[in-house]
């Protein structure tokens, strides 16, 4: 027993479907839970924070963290767990890159905290009453985390050794990366545990991906109705395929619906969402700029789509605050 | 925290300029020689054509510093390439709509058409884009960046601070 590798999962900001994804290893999931001690896993299993912090350094082999970094409390986690781990591994888009909860990173904390408090439609807060740092009653203090000013991905805080991507993982990359860590054949540091090409290369709709697109109008899906046989950006569709990572085996597209990106960029691209505005703009078909800007507005929140995991590790990470 | 008497030095904007090898980058040259005067602030990179330009270079150039980035290209219908201006105009178009969202206003970023002869075109659209940029005040995106993150060292060292009586 004290032989087995421990492991550990931890979540940050995050919506729970990585938690789920390693549940979805069914049956697999008894073959991690013979090869290892799961030492640490807060939404499955009773460990607590004292825990850990009695642990000795060094003394978990890896801590998957999934979510984005937002608040003092998920620093301080991920600062402890660091210590504890030999090896961390940012689990999912939103450790990976920042996810979507890092578009909030187009608006201010102050903007965010207005509208979730005062403007909300479903909110009725007269006295436009925030919830305090701190607090003092019968001589008590309790204390809530902070919010910070930026999502953060997971290595912007602290030092990461792998990335398994995907919103969330497939249980296939999971378990290739359990398996990995056991063989103690460990790949190069900061390795994206996934292919390291275009999931246009394993789609099933490769063959008929034209050489030359010409795009007049862009579709949303509630637009049309997708031919469930040919390539998507063929069709119209904005695919994020060409400019984000294979290993998820075209799963969206196998549900007829386009690519959003969630596994991010080639080790070749530094910003996915750069990149496939690159690709999707030099292949519209007008010259002109009216027309050029009419076939643009087929794609309202350029933003949403094109940065929907990623804009907190994108090359401006947020939105600019002129003086 | 800027220095007050740090901020009463005039402003020097900082752009960055990919200009096409054949037009507007031999323009530059021949401003050059014909000994036209223009201001000092644009860094030119040489590339083989407008179309080269992966708006990755333009986010690249704000992150790192620049308070503008000037990209110039050959006339509609010139393309050494054939095509290569049409598609740096569309991804230009898409890519203004999106640094609005992040809060990088329009005159920071500009696509202009110049042809090897015309030295004159150089000189007045560097001058006119330093002007604007003048006016707009420093991007400072490293700084600003810099400043927000200082959020996150404050935790570190507080836990730093903690754990130091441990390992004594």
């Amino acid at each position: 027993m004290p032989d087995k590798p421990k492991i550990g999962f931890y979540w940050c900001a995050s919506c729970g479907g990585c938690e789920e994804s390693v549940v979805d290893l069914a049956e697999d999931i008894v073959m991690v839970a013979d090869a290892v001690d799961i030492v640490f896993w807060p939404v499955a299993m009773d460990f607590k924070k004292a825990d850990v912090e009695a642990m000795e350094d060094g003394s978990i082999l890896a801590t998957m963290i999934n979510g984005a970094i937002r608040t003092s409390e998920q620093e301080e986690m991920a600062r402890l767990i660091r210590r504890k781990s030999k090896i961390v591994i940012a689990y999912g888009s939103c450790a990976h890159m920042g996810g979507i909860p890092s578009l909030a990173n187009e608006f201010t904390r102050e903007q965010i905290l207005e509208y979730m408090y005062q403007e909300a439609p479903s909110v009725v807060n007269p006295e436009k009453t925030r919830p305090m740092l701190e607090f003092k009653h019968n001589s008590q203090t309790v204390t809530l985390p902070e919010i910070r000013n930026l999502v953060r991905t997971l290595d912007q805080v602290i030092d990461v050794d792998y990335y398994l991507p995907g919103c969330p993982p497939t249980p296939k990359l999971l378990k290739a990366a359990v398996l990995t860590l056991l063989s103690g054949e460990y790949p190069p540091k900061g390795t994206v545990l996934s292919p390291d090409e275009a999931l246009c290369e394993e789609c099933p709709r490769k063959e008929s991906k034209p050489t030359d697109l010409a795009f007049k109008h862009f579709y949303r899906p509630h637009q049309i109705l997708f031919d469930n046989k040919k390539c998507l950006l063929a069709q119209g569709v904005v695919c994020m395929g060409p400019a984000t990572r294979a290993g998820c085996e075209a799963l969206c597209i196998n549900g007829n619906m386009p690519c959003s990106g969630c596994f991010g960029p080639t080790s070749r691209v530094r910003d996915q969402g750069a990149k496939i505005l690159s690709s999707i703009c030099s292949n519209i078909d007008p010259k002109e700029e009216i027309a050029i800007d009419a076939v643009l507005d087929d794609i309202p929140d350029p933003i949403g789509t094109f940065y929907r995991y990623g804009l907190a590790s994108s090359l401006l990470r947020k939105k600019v605050m002129e003086d | 925290m800027p220095n007050p008497e740090k901020k009463e030095k005039k402003f020097e904007p900082k752009i960055v300029a990919f200009f096409c090898n054949w037009c507007t980058y031999t323009a530059a040259d021949l401003a050059g020689v014909s000994r036209l005067k223009y201001a000092p602030n644009v860094r030119v990179i040489r590339i083989m054509c407008s179309g080269r330009v992966d708006p990755q270079f333009i986010l690249q150039a704000f992150a790192s510093g620049a308070d503008g980035v000037l990209i110039g290209g050959c006339h509609p219908g010139d393309c050494h390439y054939s095509e290569g201006n049409y598609k740096m105009l569309r991804r230009f178009r898409l890519l203004q709509r999106v640094l609005k969202v992040l809060g990088i206003a329009e005159e920071r970023c500009r696509l202009e058409w110049i042809s090897a002869s015309e030295g004159d075109k150089v000189k007045t659209v560097i001058n006119d884009m330093v002007e604007k940029v003048r006016n707009l005040g420093p991007l400072s995106i490293p700084a600003k960046m810099s400043d927000i993150d200082e959020e996150i060292k404050e935790l570190e060292k507080e836990i730093n601070r903690e754990e130091v009586p441990q390992h004594a």
